[in-house]
């Protein structure tokens, strides 16, 4: 986390945010990029501070819910608000972000949040896993390993595994401190007693460091094994609820199962679309209204590098270029 | 084919563009200036500046040309440019006793020291649309005489208006407002609310939470869903000074003056084994005049003294965690509205699982019919 030690630009005061003086402020209109009208990457350097310090008694407590004095932003609450936070808290000057929703790089939330960043920092973005020092995420991770200098930060909506099972938040922070997960189990083995199977398919629980059960943000149970041992830090950001929680490198996660029915991920009988591969998390894409299917893969750097490195899928072959 | 997602870029710009278009509407029409908003959508600017937790009518007027008059939009645009607002420090308390009303009224009292003051209100008027509006009348120049007004304070000059709490509290009455320390006071949008909350961030949150969903809430009470008795003790609108005590000054100075409306609810308490029967108290605070906002605001924040009070908690609006959680409009258009958001790979493996449920459910199906 070597990004986030020195703070290395100092606040340029909003002055000229100020709405009584003549030109009534920044508006979103003049987008003077890494304009002066806010702090580098918007939040104040207490702010950012605060969130750091959150951060860090996160990743010394593997998978416990940390509350913070979650900001405002000028996003909706909702779209990502933990996850920009903690990114501005993290971010320099000299970081490469990308962002992805779903996996992808060009859907419209995660252009939009990437272009608050390339204003509010103006920092260099990518949408190249391997080239990016921190990722921000919603609901994938991706399917190219990461590594020790990467950061990927989750957009959190409900931190909490048990919220479901039990509202009250007095209650659920009891259960984890004395690791009553009781509630949980019962829950997987009436699934397993009704459906014979485990029916969470995303936001699927995990045990991390052998101590709390997290949830890891609504990606698909897919995404969870790598979890497990990830060398790149995993950030975790509910700006709602106000919780931020971590996964240093190379720590253990396991989703919960039982010994006669373990974990096990979805498969597809059918590979990529566009690229032909068998090993991702594949999106259904409607291609008529008479029933017309077609899968591709939901991480489109993934895919558009298999590509060109020559991998062809079926579509692809039959000359269906997206 | 495959397109869906591509061009997400130039989507948001035109979007952006066309948002700006509608925001204006027909052109021949002459564009609506912030003084006007602030000068004659004056409660709109109260309740955006009151859930949007700022002191600023411009800010506000802004927020709602911004907003196209939607508040909850405008309330969220004020929310985020007050994250961006540097910290002074804390202000005394307000007094409010010393408030230069507009309006005063009681419930609990036909007459009282200081009067019944109505002031601009709604109240009774018959609400019949008032055709003779639609006309715009003429803009008069500042010399041109002000429409005449009877029975304002200026006649007789302010006479003192104790709070009719605290006369109550003379006779011992009412229950003792025993003032917390003033250096322990919290805020919630520097420290994240923790459950139980105490009555000071209970209050700030009420403060900034969504008029319509405490209005049901406060309207729920009164309807049986834990039940209080109150009576409106005291409502009062007007300006109070504000004073801060600067560190390098070391006495108090006067900063400026805001309008506030404030809400004294007062209810009847049984008593219990350790306090003698009593009335208790509810209260509420708004910038600006929001009087809707701040009787709810009042009849809540007594429902939630019920741990306090020893009351069994029964009702919705009784539960803290339940209120707390939810009032804030902000956070909840945001959650609610975020399900415009993709949400392909969760629904991708539901799909999976329920045509896997299917599958399972056909055999079953099959097995049993052979």
């Amino acid at each position: 986390m070597n990004e986030t030690a020195p703070i290395r630009r100092t606040s340029a005061l909003p002055e000229s945010g100020d709405l009584h003086s003549d030109g009534v402020g920044a508006t979103a209109s003049d987008a003077t990029a890494a304009d002066g009208a806010y702090n580098f990457a918007f939040l104040d350097e207490q702010t950012k501070r605060m969130i750091r310090r959150a951060l860090l008694k996160a990743v010394a407590i593997p998978g416990y819910q940390v509350p913070f004095a979650s900001r405002e932003m000028p996003m909706p609450y909702g779209w990502g608000t933990g996850g920009v936070q903690v990114t501005a808290a993290i971010i320099g000057p000299e970081d490469i972000l990308k962002v992805i929703d779903q996996g992808a790089d060009d859907t419209t939330n995660a252009v939009s949040i990437r272009q608050f960043f390339v204003r509010t920092t103006g920092v260099e973005t990518t949408t190249e896993t391997g080239d990016a020092t921190i990722i921000q995420t919603r609901h994938r991770v991706p399917e190219q390993p990461l590594q020790e200098d990467q950061i990927l930060v989750y957009q959190v909506p409900i931190p909490e595994p048990l919220r479901f099972l039990e509202p009250r938040e007095t209650e659920t922070r009891t259960m984890h401190a004395l690791r009553d997960y009781g509630l949980m189990h019962v829950k997987l083995y009436e699934d397993i007693a009704k459906h014979g199977h485990i029916a969470t398919t995303y936001a699927y629980p995990v045990l991390v460091n052998g101590h709390y059960v997290m949830d890891p943000s609504p990606t698909p149970k897919f995404d969870n094994p790598k979890m497990h041992e990830m060398a790149a830090l995993q950030l975790f950001g509910a700006g709602r609820e106000k919780r931020i929680y971590a996964i240093p490198p190379h720590t253990k996660v396991k989703s919960l199962d039982f010994e006669d029915h373990p974990f096990e991920v979805q498969r597809w009988s059918s590979c990529c679309a566009l690229c032909g591969a068998t090993d991702s998390f594949l999106d259904e894409i409607v291609t008529d209204d008479r029933g017309g299917r077609m899968f591709v893969c939901s991480d489109t750097h993934y895919c558009e590098t298999r590509r060109a490195a020559g991998h062809v899928g079926l579509a692809a072959a039959q000359g269906a270029e997206p | 084919m495959y397109v869906a997602v591509k061009g997400g870029e130039k989507a948001i710009a035109g979007a952006h563009a066309l948002l700006a278009k509608a925001r204006r509407g027909d052109r021949a029409l002459p564009e609506l200036s912030l003084e006007q908003i602030a000068e004659q959508l004056g409660l709109a600017v109260d309740r955006v500046m009151t859930e949007g937790s700022l002191y600023d009518r411009r800010a506000a007027a802004l927020a709602i040309k911004q907003a196209r008059g939607d508040l909850i939009e405008a309330i969220f645009l004020l929310r985020a440019y007050r994250t961006t607002r540097p910290r002074f420090g804390n202000s005394l308390p307000l007094d409010t006793a010393e408030m230069r009303t507009e309006r005063r009224i009681s419930a609990t009292f036909k007459d009282l020291p200081g009067g019944q003051v109505l002031g601009p209100t709604f109240d009774y008027t018959h609400r019949l649309l008032d055709f003779g509006l639609a006309e715009a009348e003429p803009a008069q120049g500042a010399d041109s005489p002000a429409l005449p007004v009877e029975g304002s304070e200026s006649q007789d000059g302010p006479e003192a208006m104790p709070r009719v709490v605290d006369l109550l509290d003379h006779d011992g009455l009412i229950e003792r407002e025993a003032p917390a320390d003033e250096e322990s006071v919290g805020d919630l949008t520097r420290e994240p609310l923790a459950f139980p909350a105490e009555r000071d961030l209970r209050l700030q949150n009420l403060a900034r939470g969504d008029e319509g969903f405490l209005l049901g809430l406060a309207y729920s009470t009164q309807r049986g869903y834990g039940r209080t008795h109150p009576f409106a003790g005291e409502i009062r609108f007007g300006t109070v000074s504000v004073e801060l005590v600067p560190e390098e000054l070391g006495f108090a100075i006067e900063i400026g003056e805001i309008a506030v409306t404030e809400c004294q609810m007062v209810n009847q308490f049984k008593g219990s084994a350790k306090e003698p029967p009593q009335f208790t108290r509810g209260y509420g605070l708004t910038f600006g005049h929001c009087e809707r906002k701040a009787m709810a605001m009042a009849l809540v924040d007594r429902s939630l003294r019920c741990r306090e009070l020893g009351e069994p908690v029964e009702a919705p609006c009784q539960d803290e965690e339940f209120v707390l959680s939810h009032s804030d409009n902000v956070q909840a258009t945001g959650f609610v509205e975020h399900l415009k958001l993709p949400h392909y790979v969760d629904f991708q493996s539901e799909l999976e699982l329920v045509r896997k449920m299917r599958a399972s459910h056909e055999r079953n199906r099959a097995d049993s019919s052979d």
